[in-house]
């Protein structure tokens, strides 16, 4: 029997805003003491009642218009009441009747539209670190603003999961809402996965994998969940409802608990908020902002680009926006691709970028011939030096004496110095006897004359004139 | 100002103050004065004015804090043992004003723990006995504000309505009480009981002292997003040429007493030349219904926060974070708290929401909408606060159910978010006192207080 697997994913981003969804503390809590950026807000004290972050409503509405979704001109907050030491109100605030984003969908690379059934804002939650007798809480991550984005279950296989949780990823990057750090849990994923034999018309039983957080981990999840499920139905077993935790080292996913004993969240309106209603010219203005999303550069560069060095590249927003500002495309994206990310600290370089003035300066010398391309990868690496970075182009190259000699009247007057050298007779009379090969040799005496800064095939095309 | 004019020293009146909330000590009023900080501000008052510095409006008058508005002086219990001991970083908005005006708190006044309750008895503190009577209860939740105020120990004190814990005391001791329009003086820093019926208000002996207070600390506060833009000292104001009186409110239930100091006020009305309108609003018997699922609903939710984690009080007897959780809160909640938290979760449960909370949102509506039309009929409604006089202590704790319609009728005005005014009507033989209440529509706070004003002055000539 074939069994068609069906997938769901739910995604948590944390937002990247300057303070936190219902408070004006950092929202930034990255190096900073647990427990420093919590207002009495997000502390739960008596009587403290909910602000609301405008910020975080602009940046929802750019991640709506980034998968292409629908904003609802009127939504609400609800609270959804759990108790555990990582909720200081005894609920999160979220929107579970009427969210802020409503249907859209997000493309594949294949072509392959999912489905968005909604997405909405709410407070992320505390963290707890487990001792044995005990545990510490930290709260620093308190009502930092989330959206969850919901899909429709359009996903059949394990690619389509993995291709999608990395196409949100960079839709979320580029709509700049989010760090996108999947390694601090910037974006996590769950995923709902179920099995239904072919033709069935009903979805089978689906159980939910929480809280993953790289692609990779996502393509493995459905992968053993489908590897699971079918052999229990295989064996005439049913699948239970249930949440499932990952394990990275195993690869095994694991029964948390099941949806029975459930938690009743207990709904109900937030009384302590208005309704958000936004205009629809204020949302307009607001979808506007929108930067340039992944298909756009993809269109723009295709072409001019190698497809797998762009498709490399399309995973750094600052990498595409700064290509985008620059001339000569094919030589910029190749020192992106092979010398920058080859680099350890590629991560940090991303933050502080040359001017694009400085990259078509580079190119351009390159372009000339004043700059080996040894030379020029040299000079952009410099571009990250803190001291020499901001230098000019031809500055940081001079300093690093890397120019290429181009001056032919200089040039000629070198070769003549290494042609009236005895030391070169015998190659002179070689090369004149037809052995090509020694007009290598003489290319090397004239560079070594230069000390490495005349241009070599300048020079070569002197030396032929003048043994011819 | 007595002490802006030197006449008396503000030293001199927070002692007096704190001499009369000692001399009444057995009353149970307060849950704890604030002597050292109230003496030495003051001194500080005192300084000022010798010194020929401006001072403000309340400049030295002593006032009482009900025990669930966040100050810095002292503890905040909410006369709670769940939130023992807590002391509060920070002042709730209205006490930041009032002291930026020179008011002085001399002590916090007992409540219904959390504001749950009809009688003060419900305090983890014991009960506030009434201002007239030792044998009957000062009404709640605000009930140590009321009798305060009633005593002449201080000028005013601050509340909290949620479903007439302003009025209903102020009625059961002869004083003035003001729940205002919903949104109207900021939320900010009162421990919650109910979101969206919640109201700050005060209580004081006259409605001039009343407007004084709605001045200084009505007005939108960016710390609480229901509040709405100021509108207080702009209101425009116009006579009163029709007042309603609802005929729904008018059976058997209600109190001899009360029904002739109704009857009174009418009469006084009729021969000002006010045309009384007698008002069908059939709704407002489901009112009751409606207000106890909303308000456990948020009530529960409300009290989520003490959990025996991050301050106030965590049972000893816990030994993993299930039981600090059910043993923090079977110990530190009031039986009445617990009740209301059952109530809400219940309602708000999977598969119960719907058939409960829902449809009393609905309903909620309809009686929103059954005053916007009687106020297009009429310019004030008059009522009385609750359908007796104060009732004898321990008299109904036993009776949660007859308990709760002492709130009959004062819980549709907190649903329908208007204001409202009890006023003092006079007294029973045996020298109860009587109240009635003086309902508006949204935002004619202040047009209210005048017309009230207008009440008492002639009708005592």
């Amino acid at each position: 029997m074939k069994y068609i697997p069906t997938i769901g994913i739910e995604c948590h981003v944390q937002l990247s805003t300057k303070t936190k969804l219902f408070s004006e503390v950092d929202n930034d809590a990255r190096g900073k003491e647990p427990n420093s950026c919590v207002s009495p807000v997000d502390y739960a004290l008596p009587g403290m009642l909910p602000r609301l972050n405008g910020e975080a409503i602009k940046f929802a509405i750019r991640a709506g218009r980034a998968m292409n979704c629908e904003i609802n001109a009127s939504s609400r907050f609800d609270r959804k009441h759990y108790f555990y030491p990582d909720s200081p109100k005894g609920y999160q605030i979220t929107q579970f009747y009427h969210p802020i984003i409503g249907e859209g969908y997000v493309e594949l690379p294949d072509g392959k539209k999912i489905r968005i059934e909604h997405a909405h804002l709410e407070g992320d939650a505390g963290k707890l670190t487990h001792f044995d007798t005990y545990s510490l809480v930290d709260l620093n991550r308190v009502d930092t603003p989330l959206i969850e984005i919901v899909s429709m279950p359009d996903m059949h296989s394990a690619k389509d999961a993995h291709d999608y949780a990395k196409a949100l990823w960079r839709l979320m990057c580029y709509a700049e809402v989010t760090n996108g750090d999947l390694y601090n849990g910037n974006m996590r994923f769950d995923v709902n996965v179920s099995l239904a034999e072919e033709g069935a018309a009903e979805l089978g039983t689906r159980a939910e994998v929480k809280n993953l957080n790289s692609f990779k981990s996502v393509e493995r999840a459905v992968e053993y969940e489908i590897k699971r499920q079918t052999k229990l139905l295989e064996k005439g077993e049913k699948i239970i409802q249930e949440t499932r935790g990952w394990n990275d080292a195993t690869g095994e996913t694991t029964g948390q608990r099941s949806k029975e004993e459930a938690k009743d969240y207990r709904y109900m309106p937030e009384p302590d908020l208005p309704p958000i209603n936004l205009s629809s010219e204020f949302i307009e203005e607001e979808s506007k902002k929108l930067p340039l999303m992944p298909k756009d550069y993809k269109e723009k560069f295709t072409g001019k680009i190698a497809d797998d060095t762009l498709e490399v590249l399309l995973d750094y927003p600052a990498l595409m926006k700064k290509l985008a500002e620059t001339k000569d495309v094919k030589r910029v994206s190749n020192w992106f691709a092979s010398v920058l990310l080859a680099e350890e600290k590629s991560a940090e370089y991303l933050n502080d970028l040359p001017t694009a003035k400085q990259l078509d300066d580079l190119s351009e010398m390159t372009k000339k011939g004043e700059l080996s391309s040894t030379g020029a990868k040299e000079v952009f690496l410099k571009f990250f030096d803190p001291e020499m970075g901001k230098r000019e182009t031809k500055v940081i190259a001079k300093e690093l004496n890397v120019i290429q000699e181009n001056d032919l009247g200089e040039l000629e007057k070198i070769v003549d110095e290494v042609l009236a050298n005895p030391a070169t007779k015998q190659a002179q009379e070689d090369f004149k006897n037809g052995q090509e090969k020694v007009i290598g040799f003489l290319v090397g005496q004239v560079m070594k004359a230069s000390k490495g800064k005349a241009n070599p095939s300048s020079a070569q095309e002197i030396l032929r004139k003048k043994l011819a | 100002m007595r002490i802006a004019s030197k006449e008396i020293s503000a030293v001199s009146l927070v002692k007096e103050a704190l001499g009369k909330a000692k001399k009444y000590e057995d009353k149970n009023i307060f849950v704890s004065l604030n002597e050292e900080n109230a003496l030495r501000k003051a001194k500080e008052i005192d300084e000022k004015i010798a010194r020929g510095e401006k001072v403000g409006r309340l400049a030295g008058v002593p006032y009482a804090l009900k025990d669930n508005f966040l100050s810095k002086e002292g503890m905040t219990t909410a006369s709670s043992h769940i939130l023992e001991p807590f002391e509060s970083p920070i002042d709730s908005t209205t006490v930041k004003k009032l002291e930026s005006e020179g008011a002085i708190m001399i002590g916090r006044t007992n409540l219904d723990s959390f504001a749950h309750g009809s009688s003060t008895e419900n305090s983890y503190f014991g009960v506030t006995k009434n201002a007239r009577s030792d044998e009957r209860v000062a009404g709640g939740s605000s009930g140590g504000s009321a009798v305060a105020v009633a005593l002449d120990i201080v000028e005013f004190a601050t509340g909290t309505d949620t479903g007439g814990s302003i009025r209903q005391p102020a009625s059961f001791n002869g004083v003035y009480g003001f729940k205002p329009t919903y949104g109207t003086i900021s939320r900010y820093g009162v421990v919650a009981m109910a979101s969206s019926t919640d109201c700050i208000g005060f209580f004081t002996k006259s409605t001039e002292d009343m407007d004084l207070l709605m001045e200084i600390c009505s007005g939108q506060d960016e710390n609480d997003l229901t509040t709405l833009p100021d509108y207080y000292l702009d209101s425009k104001i116009k006579p009163a040429k029709k007042v309603g009186i609802i005929k729904d409110f008018d059976n058997d239930k209600v109190d001899e007493n009360i029904k002739n100091a109704l009857k009174e006020k009418v009469e006084f009305l009729k021969k000002k030349g006010v045309e009384i309108v007698e008002l069908n609003m059939p709704t407002l018997k489901y009112a009751l219904a409606v207000y106890y699922i909303i308000v456990p609903a948020e009530v529960a939710s409300n009290l989520s926060r003490y959990d025996g984690i991050r301050y106030g009080f965590r049972s000893s007897e816990a030994k993993d974070l299930d039981e600090i959780y059910s043993k923090t809160r079977n110990e530190g909640f009031m039986t009445e708290n617990k009740r209301r938290i059952m109530i809400g979760n219940f309602v708000l449960s999977s598969g119960f929401y719907d058939a409960y909370y829902l449809k009393a949102e609905k309903a909620r509506t309809k009686i929103i909408e059954e005053y916007e039309n009687a106020f297009k009929q009429v310019d004030f409604i008059i009522t009385p606060v609750s359908p007796n006089p104060a009732f004898k202590i321990g008299e109904k704790v036993n009776d949660p159910v007859s308990m709760y319609l002492e709130d009959v009728m004062s819980v549709p005005i907190n649903l329908a978010g208007v204001p409202s005014l009890a006023i003092p009507a006079g007294k029973t033989k045996e020298g109860l006192s009587l109240g009635l209440q003086i309902v508006g529509p949204r935002r004619s706070d202040k047009a209210l207080l005048k017309f009230a004003n207008e009440l008492k002055e002639e009708s005592d000539a």
